[in-house]
């Protein structure tokens, strides 16, 4: 018979392994986690935070640039963009990244079209992505509430 | 009792990204590293104690704050990190430091640049816990220095850096002099690579001077 415990942590799992296999998160995302321990137990969620609150930031910079009709300097998008391909990059966020690529090759070659899109992408993608860990960081709530210890899940 | 702690290696991490900033301290920490970051080149020099007239009185005063490595990034806004570099290996009281540069961007020219200029390692962001681990030997060495035991300069230039690129470990060894007209097409087929998360191999054993 199936614990409380039991079925979070598989669903927990099962979760986890899903944002790897669908190419939201990569192998940095697991880098992440090593960093955390007893003495910095919310590392994860505290850089995932960081990170969201970079993309919103940054996303607006990047919109108010492409706004500027007639007169968008691709340069100051492109420099936000590389931005947040790094911080993309280093929190493991696989899909934000891949759309930044794609996006700074746009702002490289002054493709207003292709960068409206791309920022529009951007955009959903990282909504998307923060509903997804926000589900993750629920579960280990979950699991931590009901008295069992978060599993380890290799990929 | 009768354990001698060893006092704790003491890195000044140099990023204008808060991000980043947050990244490097924990995986320094997690090193088991006592960390100081800063957001720029000159308030890195401030911290040394460094001024700009490069007054040697005015330096000697400041050996209180003992740094056993800079790790910084190389594109900041104001003094990148190559500049941050020169001004450390140019300065007489802290030459010995070493130095580490990181940079999101696989530029070959630019390594090579920062290795020519005395930077001991090469860090590809995101930076990991293995990169981190390499910096141990490199620390270890100015401890040696301030128990009087200078290495030698000959030493010192056979301790070949070990460069974090993935594909370009071939090329270079082919074209050390050739490193920047690489064309445009292999960086860019680099940067792809280097982009796909893939887990690099470790090159440990490779001493590729450049």
């Amino acid at each position: 018979m199936d614990t409380l415990v039991a079925q979070l942590q598989r669903q927990f799992r099962d979760y986890t392994i899903s944002l790897y296999h669908q190419g939201f998160l990569d192998d940095q995302f697991t880098e992440l986690k090593k960093l955390q321990d007893e003495c910095s137990p919310d590392f994860v969620a505290e850089v995932v935070s960081l990170f969201f609150e970079d993309c919103e930031k940054l996303i607006g910079n990047m919109a108010r640039a492409l706004d500027q009709t007639g007169n968008v300097d691709f340069n100051l998008v492109g420099s936000s963009v590389h931005q947040l391909k790094g911080s993309s990059s280093s929190v493991g966020a696989k899909r934000v990244k891949g759309l930044c690529i794609t996006f700074k090759e746009c702002c490289d070659s002054q493709n207003f079209e292709g960068c409206v899109r791309c920022l529009q992408q951007v955009d959903i993608e990282y909504k998307s992505l923060k509903a997804k860990l926000q589900d993750l960081f629920n579960l280990e709530q979950q699991i931590v509430q009901a008295g069992g210890r978060i599993p380890q899940v290799d990929i | 009792m009768g354990m001698i702690t060893e006092s704790k290696f003491h890195v000044l991490a140099v990023d204008d990204s808060l991000f980043d900033r947050k990244m490097i301290e924990r995986l320094l920490q997690k090193s088991s590293c006592q960390v100081t970051t800063v957001d720029s080149g000159s308030k890195a020099l401030e911290f040394l104690g460094l001024r700009e007239s490069n007054d040697p009185n005015a330096v000697e005063t400041h050996q209180e704050v003992e740094i056993n490595l800079i790790i910084t990034d190389y594109c900041m806004p104001g003094m990148t990190g190559y500049d941050l570099l020169k001004k450390v290996k140019e300065s007489s009281a802290f030459k010995s430091i070493p130095v580490v540069i990181m940079s999101s961007e696989n530029v070959p020219a630019r390594i090579s640049r920062c290795l020519e200029e005395g930077a001991e390692e090469f860090f590809l962001k995101p930076v990991k816990l293995a990169d981190v681990t390499k910096l141990k030997p490199h620390m270890m060495k100015t401890k040696l220095k301030k128990e009087g035991e200078k290495p030698s300069e000959e030493e010192n230039a056979t301790l070949k850096p070990v460069i974090e690129i993935l594909p370009l470990h071939q090329e270079l060894e082919s074209e050390q002099h050739e490193s920047s007209t690489l064309s445009s097409n292999k960086r860019k087929a680099m940067e792809e690579v280097i982009s796909t998360g893939r887990s690099r191999p470790k090159y440990n054993d490779i001493t590729t001077s450049v």
